[in-house]
């Protein structure tokens, strides 16, 4: 089970690293002179290709974050076994569904 | 004078407090037995060699884990003082000594040993030190399994059952021995949850082999070799 | 007295990596239910931005800035380890990494200032 969980990991990391650069140069351009919604909106409103991009950013890290945060309980807790899989993958589930929410929230508005 | 703090007992237990004239190229090994021979016949340590090839004296000294037998004290000691605890990680048998056998049973468990299959070659296998199979190999099978990157790992504190860079390192050199038939086996025990996944490159193996073994670039490869048959096996399934 | 294994500096780049990432899986739900706000309009995202516009806020904001950007780079530094076999001086590694999450901080702190 965990060989699948490293390769996910990593190949989520990879897809990360790319999405993370992008992101990050993105917000340090637009905060340039403060950020308002309508500065935010008026960028992602019917944009289907930005929808399209932070979607993906949103699964990769819903894979991601989960996996690496197991490794954190398992290794400095005393916790670890099936509950602690259920957790993680209800907290991947959570980011998930939050994520994608978010995203529809600004291309709608 | 060199004052010496040596951890007697357990785990539970106490440091004592000796003192042992400096000499000249003494080294910690030097100490230790002058302690045990000339003060307190009571005090259990392990060496053998005395020369640096078979890693029994192990132990962690000012808070390094090194031999010995190949420290000098007036290497480690600058301020005249050594303090010397038994391998961490292990389980203290008395004193300075630990015990081995977990360290051994995780070589084992992470088929650190040569599989010839069912059909052996009946003449001897003609390997090429020159190829990149055989210089990974050769990187690592110096081993002698003296447990100083065992007890400087962070990771096997954290994971009782984490295999351990000596273990993974074993595993590496085998993974690519060109002669050997077990390797779909020994893929299996190295990549769950304890395997060479939980590995997270703090690097103190590698900065602490005192044969320059880099356990950190094994379990690299093994990463890879894990990472490589899981893609082929998703890409042969979405064939059939 | 810290142990051998806690001062070397590929122990630092871990330790700096897991809590980086620790504060961005705290983070991103939070992250996430902000800009679902939108939902309800573009006011209620901009009331929400308004709440937003404090010393400690903008001080919060610098750090994930700064930790997504050494979780990214320190991320890097794994993966060319274990996938390209990258074999690195690690303190130059790390100080590296260091310095590229600072710069990024440092033009976030310039331009949202």
């Amino acid at each position: 089970m965990s060989a699948a969980l490293f390769v996910a990991q990593r190949l989520s990391a990879v897809v990360l690293a790319l999405a993370v650069a992008i992101h990050l140069g993105t917000i340090l351009y637009a905060v340039r002179g403060g950020l308002t919604a309508g500065d935010i909106l008026g960028r992602t409103h019917g944009n289907i290709w930005l929808a399209g991009f932070y979607t993906a950013f949103v699964i990769a890290v819903a894979i991601h974050a989960p996996i690496g945060l197991r490794n954190i309980v398992r290794e400095w807790t005393a916790w670890r076994g099936t509950t602690l899989d259920v957790l993680m993958a209800l907290f991947a589930l959570a980011l998930l569904s939050l994520g994608v929410r978010a995203v529809t929230a600004v291309f709608v508005a | 004078m060199l004052s010496v703090d040596v951890w007697r007992g357990t785990r539970e237990g106490r440091f004592q407090a000796f003192q042992v004239p400096r000499r000249e190229n003494q080294t910690v090994l030097d100490v230790v037995t002058e302690i045990q021979r000339e003060q307190d016949p009571t005090l259990a340590y392990r060496f053998a060699c005395r020369v640096g090839m078979c890693g029994s004296c192990a132990m962690v000294v000012n808070g390094r884990p090194r031999w010995t037998c190949r420290t000098r004290v007036s290497e480690v000691a600058d301020d005249g003082h050594l303090r010397l605890e038994p391998l961490r990680n292990l389980t203290v048998v008395k004193d300075l000594a630990v015990e081995m056998t977990q360290f051994f049973d995780k070589w084992r468990d992470a088929k650190g040993f040569f599989e010839p299959g069912p059909t052996p070659g009946t003449d001897f296998a003609t390997v090429s030190p020159a190829t990149p199979e055989r210089q990974a190999a050769d990187a690592g099978i110096e081993c002698i399994g003296c447990g100083v990157c065992y007890s400087a790992c962070d990771v096997v504190a954290w994971d009782k059952d984490y295999l351990g860079p000596a273990a993974l390192n074993r595993a590496w050199t085998l993974v690519n021995d060109v002669r050997d038939a077990g390797n779909d086996a020994r893929l299996a025990a190295i990549s769950g949850d304890s395997g060479c996944v939980a590995c997270h490159t703090h690097m103190s193996c590698t900065k602490f082999c005192p044969k320059a073994i880099a356990p950190t670039y094994a379990i690299a490869g093994l990463k890879r070799a894990v990472l490589s048959r899981a893609l082929r096996s998703r890409t042969s399934r979405g064939r059939t | 007295m810290m142990r051998a294994s806690h001062r070397q500096p590929g122990f630092a780049a871990a330790l700096a990596h897991r809590l980086s990432g620790l504060a961005l899986a705290i983070f991103l739900p939070l992250h996430f239910l902000a800009l679902a706000t939108a939902l309800n309009g573009a006011d209620a995202l901009e009331a929400f931005l308004a709440v937003t516009r404090n010393p400690f806020v903008k001080a919060s904001e610098l750090g994930i800035v700064v930790a997504l950007a050494i979780h990214m780079t320190l991320g890097l530094r794994v993966l060319a380890i274990e996938l390209l076999d990258f074999r690195e001086r690690t303190l130059a590694a790390l100080s590296a990494c260091v310095a590229c999450a600072f710069a990024v901080g440092l033009v976030f702190l310039l331009n949202a200032g």
